[in-house]
């Protein structure tokens, strides 16, 4: 339309009116259409983040509570010193498993017949002997007395009272036979059998045995791990940031200093661990398994993390504070260590607690280095092997008693508490010590 | 030991620092304004030769002991020891590494390794106290040196500055020697691999069965390292995730930067961002335990064949884990778009959703895609996911609901319990570490250098 007439252009605009009109029913259906999406996707990620939680807190909150029977104990004289000198030696060495067996017995005096008497005897954890044995070591005047005594109960037992085996399961298809299911009643009945709160799921090691397992020596190990890995990444990384942000000429070494910070930060943890294998462990003979190799892996995986938080917290501190510095005479380090760092050092450190929450919750690099192995002891230093607790959730995870499922979703719920903890103490510390300039 | 040597040195640092303090106000006969530098700096400079020599010598001795202690044993054997083959010899040498700590022993100890021990432990006693006389000496003499040469135009801030930055420079470098450290520890095990194994076979073969057996005659005794299954199950589940956190993120994303009103997004974005600080682990237990199970009810319930460990199941999860990863990256790309172009576009009279389908999306794609490079690498990579919830059999399959594996997973299941560290099977690790690794590498590089571009773009 090279000469628009004067009278096209109304009837024109009515045409589009008509048309816009015509359609405008469609198009709000899709722009509500669209916002439905939008909601839909935030929903079904936040209720995944329910669903998981709940899950895992649904399967993992029962293993805070054990089962420990009561059994009446006589510590026979003839068994636990038969010479009667009161040797700690000949103590330590007795035959304690037939204490808990005669408590048994005498709970129930009717059973007879091996196959019964082993069905019987597997009702308590094979941990009670030990059990006894500390405390008679502990006051050997309980030597000839008899005592009610609350003793862990074995793994199968506790499972089947928080209601997790079907009792009515054929016999063949339960871990659990008829006759400890009766002997089970009964003791509920009489009140000998009661659910305490599971000290052991944090005061002891790795076992073999579900009731015995407790995340202890996973604690330690991850608390070793994490301690090296912050003194390593945490003065490293404060260091670089400081020197990249503060000192480094503009060219191409720093350019590609930064090029290798990014990309470390997007490398696959994996890596690291392949990194660990390799250099620390067969080409420096560091130990494998230890805590000192784990913190070394990790603080390179944190370092970029740290590095990035460091940096940004101190271009956030204005330049005027740095002029002010200089102007009173100040050398170039006394200004960053007199006034900038300080004014950096909260952000800074909320970026390091970041980044150590990710430590913690890292296993994969860890199990290149040996850290998977089965460790029962609690380790006591740095060369000590050792687990930690994210690797002890992947063990635990892999084993089929219905216990250890138990107690893996409550491992996960003391990470996810330490992970929540860290971050929030980072939210804290920014909340309360950030500055806006 | 260590640790007390540690603390003693730390000690005499200290007691230099007020020594050289002292001294600096000494010398300057009490009027500071003498000093080139404030005593502080001077107190600094003490302890910073009394302590850092001598801990360096101590790194250096402490990482040279063992082996110099092991080759003076070995040097001391009796000759029928001392001439076995170097495998028997190194079996040998652990045991004697056993006696002395102590541990169990393989074999019933020979007089001959008993006195090995036994000169092994004088060795190492000698050893260390020499460390110690060496260590302590060398920080006094370090002390005596700096307190000696302090007077009033000693340049005291500038040496201890000078170490400082020194310090600074060090540190920024250990980025680098990462990098180098990866390459280097990948490469060298890689190049190895490839001389038992084609590098050709390795990328496109097509059977992947990594277990060597012992003996020749046995079946499957040849091992086979073609990657290929173990890179198209990689894919299957990285695409999976990818189908369930690309719409979902992207989605959220859109929402809470177009539609949210602020009080709904301070609550929902950092609930989102949860989901990126959950460890791996449980989300590989969760994965394995609960969604794996789940849909092979869901699966057998509807006629089909579900694997235990389904590529769908590993998938799903580890598209979930993703999710926020892609929702932030495109949040921050969404935002950088100037509001002028969505006024623009208000102005004509389209509704939100059509502002944002033809408007915002074209705008900001470049920076989507690399977000989603961003996330797929992290897909790549992921193992605590796969490791758990995938299985360990090479399927090359498209099917999700079979079981594939991935090079994560096999890395860890050629790298977890003992192993000898030249065979075949552990080389073939570092060989999938060095493909992985480059592959991520690439996908970084791209991805980052696509959003700082799209970034300058509208700054």
């Amino acid at each position: 339309m090279s000469k628009p007439n004067a009278t096209a252009v109304p009837t024109a605009s009515r045409d589009i009116k008509t048309i816009v009109n015509a359609t405008l029913k469609r198009r709000h259906a899709a722009e509500r259409r669209f916002r439905w999406y939008g909601l839909l996707a935030i929903s079904l990620g936040l209720i995944f983040v329910l669903l998981m939680f709940g899950n895992i807190i649904g399967k993992g909150y029962p293993a805070f509570w054990q089962s420990y029977i009561q059994l009446p104990i006589k510590f026979d004289a003839a068994i636990l010193d038969p010479e009667g000198n009161r040797d700690p030696h000949a103590i330590e060495n007795a035959d304690y498993a037939a204490l808990v067996r005669t408590g048994l017995r005498a709970l129930f005096p009717n059973v007879e017949g091996r196959v019964e008497l082993r069905a019987l005897y597997a009702l308590s954890s094979s941990d009670a002997p030990l059990e006894l044995r500390q405390q008679v070591m502990a006051h050997p005047t309980l030597i000839g007395t008899e005592q009610e005594i609350w003793l862990l109960a074995s793994a199968t037992v506790d499972t089947f009272v928080k209601g997790n085996i079907d009792r009515q399961a054929e016999e063949d298809h339960r871990p659990i036979k008829d006759n400890q299911i009766g002997w089970i009643d009964q003791l509920q009945a009489t009140g000998k059998l009661k659910q305490r709160f599971n000290t052991i799921l944090f005061t002891s090691g790795d076992s073999r045995e579900p009731e015995q397992a407790g995340i202890r020596g996973a604690l330690m190990g991850s608390f070793y791990t994490l301690l090296v890995t912050f003194l390593l990444s945490f003065p490293v990384g404060v260091a670089t940031a400081v020197y990249l942000e503060e000192f480094a000429p503009k060219n191409r070494w720093t350019d590609l200093i930064e090029v290798n910070i990014n990309n470390l930060a997007a490398v696959p943890s994996i890596v690291f661990g392949l990194l660990g294998l390799a250099v620390f462990i067969n080409f420096f003979g560091l130990p494998r398994s230890a805590p000192l190799v784990g913190g070394l892996v990790l603080s390179l995986m944190t370092l970029p993390v740290i590095i990035i938080a460091g940096r940004a917290a101190l271009t956030s501190v204005p330049p005027s504070i740095r002029e002010a510095a200089l102007g009173m005479g100040a050398s170039k380090l006394q200004m960053v260590g007199h006034h900038v760092l300080p004014l950096a050092m909260p952000g800074m450190l909320t970026g390091s607690i970041i980044g150590m929450a990710r430590a913690l919750g890292e296993s994969a690099p860890l199990l290149m280095i040996g850290m998977v192995a089965f460790i029962v002891d609690v380790p006591k230093s740095f060369l000590d092997p050792s687990t930690v607790l994210p690797v002890q959730i992947y063990l635990w995870s892999d084993l089929p008693e219905r216990a250890f499922v138990e107690r893996t979703s409550a491992a996960i719920m003391v990470l996810l508490a330490f992970m929540i903890l860290m971050n929030g103490l980072a939210i804290i510390l920014r909340k309360r010590f950030e500055r806006r300039w | 030991m260590l640790s007390y040597l540690l603390l003693t040195l730390a000690l005499l640092s200290s007691a230099a620092y007020y020594l050289g303090r002292n001294r600096a106000f000494a010398v300057a006969n009490g009027h500071i304004r003498n000093l080139h530098s404030l005593p502080g700096f001077y107190g600094s400079y003490t302890a910073l030769w009394c302590g850092l020599p001598a801990l360096l010598v101590l790194a250096l001795w402490v990482a040279l002991q063992p082996s110099l202690i092991t080759d003076l044993v070995v040097a001391g054997l009796p000759p029928e020891l001392h001439d076995l083959p170097a495998d028997r010899l190194n079996l040998v040498v652990n045991d004697i590494k056993n006696l002395v700590n102590g541990n169990i022993v393989s074999s019933a100890p020979n007089p001959a390794i008993l006195e090995a021990a036994n000169h092994y432990r004088n060795l190492r006693v000698i050893g260390n106290s020499a460390l110690w006389v060496v260590i302590v000496s060398l920080a006094l003499a370090g002390l005596a040196y700096s307190w000696n040469a302090i007077s009033p135009t000693l340049r005291a801030r500038n040496r201890v500055e000078q170490i400082v930055t020194l310090f600074l420079i060090l540190s920024s470098t250990l980025a680098i020697f990462t990098t180098v450290g990866i390459v280097l520890s990948v490469l060298f095990e890689s190049i190895l691999f490839f001389q038992h194994v084609p590098i050709t076979e390795f990328l496109f073969g097509l059977q992947w069965s990594p277990q060597t057996a012992l003996r020749a005659d046995q079946v499957g005794s040849s091992g086979a390292f073609g990657a290929i299954p173990l890179f198209s199950g990689t894919l299957l589940i990285s695409g999976i995730a990818m189908l369930v956190a690309v719409p979902i993120g992207l989605m959220s994303a859109l929402y809470l930067s177009e539609y949210a009103t602020p009080r709904f997004r301070a609550i929902a974005k950092p609930a989102l961002e949860i989901l990126a600080g959950i460890p791996t682990v449980v989300y590989g237990f969760f994965a394995a335990l609960t969604v794996a199970p789940l849909i092979r009810q869901i699966g057998t319930a509807m006629g089909l064949q579900v694997a235990s460990e389904s590529a769908l199941a590993a998938g799903l999860v580890m598209g979930v884990m993703i999710i926020p990863f892609v929702s932030s990256l495109s949040d921050d790309v969404i935002n950088a778009v100037p509001q002028s172009m969505r006024d623009g576009s208000y102005a004509l009279g389209a509704t939100k959703s059509e502002t944002i389908k033809r408007v915002l999306l074209p705008a900001a794609l470049p920076g989507i895609v690399g977000s989603i490079l961003l996330a797929v690498s992290r897909a790549i990579g992921e193992t605590m996911i796969v490791v758990m919830a995938a299985g360990l059999s090479a399927n090359l399959t498209g099917n999700p609901l079979a079981a594939v594996t991935t090079v994560t997973v096999q890395i860890v299941t050629l790298l977890t319990g003992d192993q000898e560290f030249d065979s075949p099977k552990t080389l073939a690790a570092f060989a999938l570490g060095l493909v992985l690794f480059t592959i991520t590498l690439i996908l970084n590089i791209i991805a980052l250098r696509v959003v700082r571009k799209y970034r300058e773009q509208y700054e």
